[in-house]
């Protein structure tokens, strides 16, 4: 089953008539063809400046809340407690305890802790959660997947190493994967890692499957029979020829995994499982203003949507890539 | 050009466009059909010609939009007709089979089920004269053991009784005319001949008209009277099929004819035409054939040559054959 | 067609011993027992704790472990660490409580994202389309827990009403007819917000479908051959179109056990997921595993159900 969008009709109808007139002619890289693809899609060109953003917040935040704290996000301000966003800090604060500028421009928490000062600092750590933990997903993914597809027909006693590491597969597929998560995580110690790598273990099956297809179908193409003829030793073969050529689904699964890993961190979070004080991650922000919701809404809205638009940002950034690889795909295997 | 009102099918002036990432393009540049009741003509040219796109646009069934032009069957304007109309003029008076018939049927669908529902939807038969009529048409088109293979679903048939159900579908209400695209394209050498033996002979019961779209010159010869040979959108010659075949006069039939290796030289150098179809986004001003036309001189490229008589019924749009 | 089904379920049979034990191992290994969970109680002895792991027989070994508990779960014996109730009757009373949960929502799910993304695809780059995108894209990318909270704050401060749990305090004593409609609203809005990731989701799918179904030969023959527009739509391409989900049927019943917790614990609905919730606290073993033992039971059941429908539906598959 696929999630594959569907074709424009127009170029569809295009391509018996004029698809071998359209094939002479341009002469791009696939890189640069997909990049003119991606480019014409708005919302997806929306998404990845709103990734790029991101990603300058998360270092900059990173930077600013850790090495050089222009921003603390640890800092208990009692007398400043719940403040709305765009207030002033109040004039009874010590002087070390004063935020830049004198004001809070997310407000402040029931600790009086600066919020955009936490949010800079979770910024950072939920996109990293979120990139670790779909590495994770990725390098098992494509090892299995990998595995599967190339040496599938090789047997090990009595079953193929395709049947073995599919059934695997299947196996880890079967377990109900936030139940699992949830579990495991509540029942390890505490710590941001072991979140990361428990998201990871738990996502990578798409990958390895969407792999394996792409292998098996790489196969049987010529060009790896001509690495092999040349006596390219298969390693070789299979990282530097087949994955390359394999990676365009791996790609659109990658980055919707990383918005999926981003919101399982922050309902981890939300129920208390999740990275703990006095680190921010914008799910655990989110979980401790849930009390304040009536009274301090700003503590939950913020994060929230903040939540809301880097995941919707990456969705849009890997349905994108979707589409644009899409025909190219088709053109391949035609 | 026969007498337009007599004709049955009147293409005139036909331009259709597509709608591309790179704007708008036309793949079909003004050309002028026409076919008699009864006869069997065919539209000759390599893929991207836009012989295909011409067929789709008769029963509007392209995805292209008609830019100029129009179409007449029996006298009505098949561009404007009501929806209801097209409706009833679609499989009930001219019936239509495609290149690819494997994936052309529906695969949830019983053979019996889809054949019967033309009938029913045009001739208002019941389900039993429905189920005996189609019975009749499997029969007629060759496959045998009709009353098995009606419950059957397209999987299980070949490709070729896949071609002979589309027939069955596309004659079951005695059309005035069939379209029929490519339809030995995708088929083995062997089946493409019975296929072709059992359109000839559909025709000559039915007395319909067949316009036959077709890159293969061989079955052009046996199959039909005239021919009309399109390059690039346009049609570059046209006439009886004896006559372009003989006496062929555009550069572009010419070169096509020499291709075919002859039988008779079987070590002889293969000859094929320099150059590539142009990419109808990127059309020459001039001929399109300009670039690859070994006799091209000066008003080639500056201006489209219009259809030159050659003889009775006999044009090529060539400059070299104005006089 | 038997043999083979008949092999399928042996097959997968064994693949949920296997995953009993994975899951039988994992959990074991991680740190923390039911017995700490309570360390801090100065009312613990130290016999108190000796006496409850050896009646939960946390002092042997693993595979012991794993045979006690199968045998308990087939006796129905199997007790619960955090109260020593039995917990085949506790899982029974709260999937009681989820299943109204889960069919409303699925049914909502389901109705709901057929016709959008059949029109979505009829409608392709009209508005109408590109709206519904959008918000699917959203609906898709918002926290679940987000949303239902928003939505509960707008309900109450504008309303007035109670949303959480399963009825109003105080209704008990209340006529048949409102209690029952007490119940239908507390109902409604759980799964409402439940229902919209997968309203989402499934008719971004559903449309995708109709678009791949209506680029098809097949079609262009339906049209060819006069029929109207309704007709080459919802008979040629939808039922063509449908085959895949009648095999996400299937899939869905999972959903039963490891689809609700967050919502369940926001709305304080007490059902499964609530309960794995709580127990996961708790350290309650028997429990953890059981519905984890179950939630992949279910899940290969819904494997298997979907590959009979499949076959049942799809003739390509059913005369193999």
């Amino acid at each position: 089953m696929s999630i594959q969008g569907g074709q424009n009709p127009a170029s569809e109808a295009l391509a018996p008539p004029f698809a071998e007139a359209e094939a002479l002619g341009s002469a791009e890289t696939p890189t640069q063809q997909l990049w003119r693809t991606f480019r014409k899609d708005r919302l997806a060109m929306l998404g990845l400046y709103v990734l790029l953003a991101l990603l300058v917040v998360a270092l900059v935040g990173h930077v600013l809340t850790s090495f050089w704290p222009i921003f603390d996000p640890v800092t208990v301000r009692l007398p400043d407690k719940l403040r709305p966003p765009l207030s002033p800090a109040s004039s009874s604060l010590a002087k070390d305890l004063l935020p830049p500028f004198h004001s809070y421009p997310f407000g402040t928490d029931e600790f009086g802790r600066n919020v955009l000062a936490r949010m800079l600092q979770g910024s950072f750590i939920s996109l990293s959660v979120g990139i670790v933990a779909v590495s994770i997903s990725l390098a098992i993914g494509l090892s299995v997947g990998g595995l599967a597809g190339f040496y599938g027909q090789r047997r090990l006693g009595p079953i193929s190493i395709d049947t073995l590491l599919m059934r695997f597969t299947d196996v880890v597929l079967c377990f109900p994967t936030f139940f699992l998560i949830l579990t495991v995580v509540a029942l390890l110690p505490p710590s941001i890692y072991n979140i990361m790598i428990v998201i990871g273990m738990t996502s990578w099956m798409s990958t390895a499957r969407f792999v394996r297809a792409e292998f098996l179908a790489l196969r049987e193409q010529d060009f790896v029979t001509a690495a092999k003829a040349l006596g390219l030793p298969e390693w070789r073969i299979i990282f530097r020829h087949m994955i390359p050529n394999a990676l365009a689904p791996v790609l659109v699964s990658a980055t919707i995994n990383v918005a999926h890993a981003i919101l399982t961190e922050s309902a981890l979070s939300f129920l208390g499982f999740g990275v703990r004080p006095p680190y921010a991650t914008w799910g655990n922000i989110l979980a401790d203003g849930r009390s304040y919701i009536f009274d301090a809404p700003w503590l939950f809205l913020i994060p929230g949507a903040a939540i809301l638009i880097v995941v919707l940002a990456f969705n849009l950034v890997g349905e994108g890539l979707r589409d644009a690889l899409n025909p190219k795909l088709r053109k391949r295997s035609g | 050009m026969a007498d337009e009102s007599r004709e049955l099918l009147s293409i005139r002036d036909l331009h259709v466009d597509f709608a591309t990432d790179s704007g708008s393009v036309s793949a079909v540049r003004g050309i002028d059909l026409g076919i008699a009741a009864g006869e069997t003509v065919a539209l000759v040219g390599e893929s991207g010609s836009g012989k295909s796109v011409t067929a789709m646009s008769i029963m509007r069934l392209s995805e292209g939009r008609v830019a100029a032009g129009s179409i007449h069957f029996q006298g009505r304007d098949l561009l404007n007709v009501p929806a209801a109309e097209l409706r009833q003029i679609r499989g009930g008076q001219i019936g239509m089979i495609f290149q690819e018939p494997m994936t052309s049927l529906n695969p949830v669908f019983t053979i019996g089920r889809q054949l019967e529902e033309v009938l029913t939807l045009h001739q208002r038969l019941n389900a039993r004269a429905a189920r005996a009529q189609a019975l009749e048409l499997l029969q007629r088109v060759g496959i045998p053991a009709p009353e098995r293979r009606i419950a059957q679903y397209p999987h299980e048939l070949s490709g070729g009784m896949k071609q002979r159900v589309m027939l069955a579908m596309a004659i079951a209400c005695r059309p005035r005319l069939l379209i029929a695209d490519e339809p030995t394209t995708a088929l083995d050498v062997t089946i493409q001949a019975q296929i072709m033996a059992l359109l000839r002979s559909l025709q000559q019961e039915f007395g319909m008209a067949v316009l036959l779209i077709t890159h293969d010159l061989g079955v052009v010869a046996h199959f039909a009277e005239r021919v009309l040979v399109m390059y690039a959108g346009k049609i570059v010659e046209q006439g009886s099929v004896r006559d372009v075949f003989k006496r062929a006069s555009h550069p572009y039939t010419q070169a096509l004819l020499a291709a075919l290796p002859d039988p008779l030289k079987p070590s002889a150098r293969l000859s094929a035409i320099p150059g590539r179809v142009p990419s109808p986004s990127m059309l020459p001003p001039g001929c399109a054939f300009c670039a690859r036309c070994a006799h091209a001189f000066a008003p080639c490229a500056e201006r489209q040559p219009p259809l030159f008589a050659i003889g009775p019924g006999h044009g090529a749009a060539c400059f070299l054959k104005e006089q | 067609m038997w043999r083979f089904l008949a092999r399928t379920i042996v097959q997968r049979l064994l693949l949920l011993v296997v995953i009993s034990i994975v899951s039988h191992t994992v959990i074991h290994l991680a740190p923390g027992e039911p017995t700490e969970v309570d360390a801090m109680n100065p009312m613990m002895k130290a016999e108190d704790v000796a006496r409850i792991r050896k009646s939960f027989h946390l002092d042997e070994p693993i595979h012991l472990q794993y045979l006690h508990w199968m045998k308990d779960l087939g006796t129905g014996e199997l007790k619960s660490f955090r109260d020593g109730l039995p917990v085949l009757p506790k899982i029974w009373e709260r999937f009681l409580n989820s299943l109204p949960l889960f069919l409303c929502t699925t049914l909502i799910v389901w109705t709901a994202s057929f016709p959008v993304g059949i029109q979505a695809a009829l409608k392709r780059g009209s508005r109408y389309d590109r709206s519904t995108t959008f918000f699917a894209y959203t609906l898709i990318s918002i926290p679940g827990f987000f949303l239902s909270y928003l939505l509960i704050l707008w309900v109450v401060r504008t309303f007035h009403l109670p949303v959480i749990g399963l009825r109003t305090f105080g209704t008990d004593s209340g006529s048949g007819i409102m209690r029952v409609m007490d119940r239908i609203w507390h109902l409604v809005i759980p799964s409402l917000m439940a229902a919209l990731t997968g309203i989402a989701v499934l008719s971004r799918y559903v449309r995708a479908q109709m678009l791949e179904v209506l680029a098809q030969d097949y079609v262009r023959t339906a049209r060819a051959k006069g029929l109207d527009e309704d007709h080459v739509v919802y008979g040629h391409a939808l039922r063509n179109a449908l085959l895949p989900f009648v095999t996400m049927f299937g899939l869905l019943l999972p959903g039963l056990i490891s689809g609700s917790v967050i919502f369940e614990q926001i709305f304080a609905w007490p059902g499964l997921g609530l309960l794995g919730y709580e127990a996961i606290l708790a350290r309650d073993f028997p429990v953890i595993l059981t519905l984890n033992f179950m939630a992949a039971a279910l899940t290969l059941f819904g494997i298997l159900l979907s590959d009979l429908l499949y076959a049942l539906v799809d003739p390509r598959i059913r005369l193999q």
